[in-house]
């Protein structure tokens, strides 16, 4: 019998599997289809301070194994979440959920954080810090270790919870934003982020996206993202959620070895709504294969 | 929503690089025409969505234009071939909303398929509907026969007057008037919307097309305005009715 169960900053998961956010809305569509009750957790949908409809379409694009979305954070704003999708929440998932929150000022993350952080349900606070800063010219927060530094630092002094900080991919030194994160006071660090892309319409002679620019996910990032687990697990001594482009137990495997304690889905749920179901009920043997008896015991067993 | 195998049992090219596919398999989560199937074709990463045209006692018939590397795979399939569906994906049409009305079924192109199994309803109900289909030109053409045979009346344009009358659809069915006060219609949006606009139809339902990411509601990658709120393609549509749309 193996041991699926991981654990993030005291918080026990009877498995390492997390769909992840953005891919999974807030659970409903999914809930229809199985019991979401054999997931670790899930991360809900990014959610910022105000409503937000997002970016005009199209918002998707296919790539060679992946895609490119440009969705825009849609989400109904925090107080619509917590009086209706939380509720709803706590009927079809009975454990402790990640709340992912998206913010474009640190005004906005801080108080956006603080009412999440009040919601029993809430085990992990998850800060997305790939959005640009409105007052900070347009880039975004989680591009240099001072912008990442000051949402962490922010979050953690309005919160209680664990905080995991969500790291952009698109940066030169991701070990260094980690490392600044951590000083700042996280809690821990997940990673990656979709990676910037752009496809163009022969036709049009246009892009693609209504917002020209998308990030991409997929199959197509899984090694970057071993690549960068695996980097940040060297800078760091907090926990890594790894994500980014995990198609099944192999893969969550694989992860955990570059440094992972636990690992989130993301497209393969919009291709696969059975995904992390069938990666959670393979895991077992998968682990037997490979001769792991207690999965929390690999994580970062790639290093030497 | 249900995921299935399906098997390719037959297929035949009814006009330049569009083909009937049919496909054996458990189509009961299909219950409304207007609804989409998502279909994983090898080799690529997303699905591929495409409309119910009908169900036959022992599956679906798919109306695909081989057009790019997804859809020309699929096209090319050969007998016999398995397909991971999704199937009993969106809204589809409500056909009690016609009640006392005179349907017009307006499709254009490839936006056809899914009227027929439609049509074919709503002569079951009694009604006697009028199909305005529009194609490009005469080597586009299909299921104007079946259509007629059907029972419905056949108004059929192509853009360059190669079959049928010379122009949209729309045109045609300002110059010969039929009957009719209520709408269903699926095709490009510029046919949408010339549709919405006439003076004749006084209301009907109107399947749009977005590039999707899942098809069953999760990525909100498909998400259009409407007067009652955003709405997912995918899941609160894709069929939205007139008064909802704007454009």
């Amino acid at each position: 019998m193996v041991d699926l169960s991981v654990n993030l900053s005291g918080l026990r998961l009877d498995n390492p599997v997390i769909p992840a956010s953005g891919t999974f809305g807030y659970g409903r569509e999914f809930a229809e289809l199985y019991d979401l009750d054999l997931l670790g957790s899930f991360s809900f949908k990014g959610t910022t301070r105000e409503p937000r409809y997002g970016n005009d379409t199209p918002r998707i694009a296919e790539t060679a194994s992946g895609m490119l979305n440009a969705v825009g954070l849609q989400n109904p704003g925090v107080d619509e979440v917590i009086r209706r999708e939380l509720p709803n929440i706590a009927k079809i998932f009975h454990k402790p959920v990640i709340a992912n929150v998206s913010g474009f000022s640190i005004d906005e993350y801080v108080e956006c954080c603080a009412k999440l952080d009040a919601q029993p349900q809430v085990g992990i606070l998850e800060v997305n810090i790939s959005c640009p800063n409105v007052h900070g010219g347009g880039a975004a927060f989680g591009v240099t270790p001072e912008g990442a530094a000051e949402v962490t630092h922010a979050v953690k002094a309005a919160t209680t919870k664990p905080v995991y900080m969500k790291l952009s991919p698109n940066v030169t030194d991701i070990a260094a934003i980690a490392r600044a994160c951590e000083q700042a006071g996280a809690d821990g660090i997940s990673l990656i982020n979709t990676l910037l892309g752009m496809r163009i319409d022969l036709k049009k002679r246009a892009p693609l996206l209504g917002n020209k620019t998308g990030g991409l996910s997929g199959p197509a990032v899984f090694p970057i993202a071993v690549r960068m687990v695996y980097q940040v697990y060297e800078a760091v001594n907090i926990p890594i959620i790894g994500m980014g482009g995990v198609m099944n137990a192999e893969d969550v495997i694989e992860l955990m070895l570059a440094g992972a304690s636990a690992v989130e889905v993301g497209a393969a749920n919009l291709v696969d709504p059975f995904a992390c179901k069938r990666i959670v009920e393979t895991l077992p043997a998968v682990c037997e294969k490979y001769g792991i008896e207690k999965l929390s015991e690999i994580t970062g067993g790639a290093h030497r | 929503m249900q995921q299935q195998i399906f098997t390719l049992v037959g297929k035949r090219e009814i006009a330049r690089s569009v083909f009937e596919l049919h496909l054996a398999g458990d189509a009961g989560a299909i219950d409304r025409p207007g609804q989409f199937v998502n279909i994983k074709v090898e080799g690529q990463f997303l699905r591929r969505p495409i409309s119910v045209c009908d169900r036959t006692p022992d599956g679906i018939v798919l109306i695909c234009r081989a057009q790019g590397e997804g859809t020309r795979r699929l096209c090319a399939a050969a007998p016999g071939t398995p397909f991971d569906l999704l199937v009993g994906l969106g809204n589809g049409y409500d056909l009690d909303a016609c009640a006392g009305h005179n349907p017009v079924l307006v499709g254009g192109g490839v936006g056809v398929p899914p009227l027929y199994w439609l049509a074919k309803e709503l002569v079951k109900r009694g009604a006697r509907p009028v199909a305005a289909l529009g194609f490009n030109t005469a080597a586009d053409v299909f299921y104007a026969r079946e259509f007629a045979a059907l029972g419905c009346d056949l108004l059929l344009s192509t853009m360059d007057g190669s079959q049928g009358d010379k122009g949209v659809v729309t045109e045609t069915i300002a110059a010969r008037a039929p009957q009719c006060d209520y709408a269903y219609c699926c095709g490009p949006e510029p046919m949408l919307k010339a549709v919405w606009s006439m003076p004749q139809t006084l209301d009907g339902q109107f399947s749009f097309e977005e590039r999707m990411g899942c098809g069953f509601g999760a990525c909100m990658g498909c998400t259009c305005k409407t007067k009652y709120g955003d709405k997912r393609i995918c899941k609160d549509g894709p069929v939205l009715r007139k008064e909802e749309i704007i454009w």
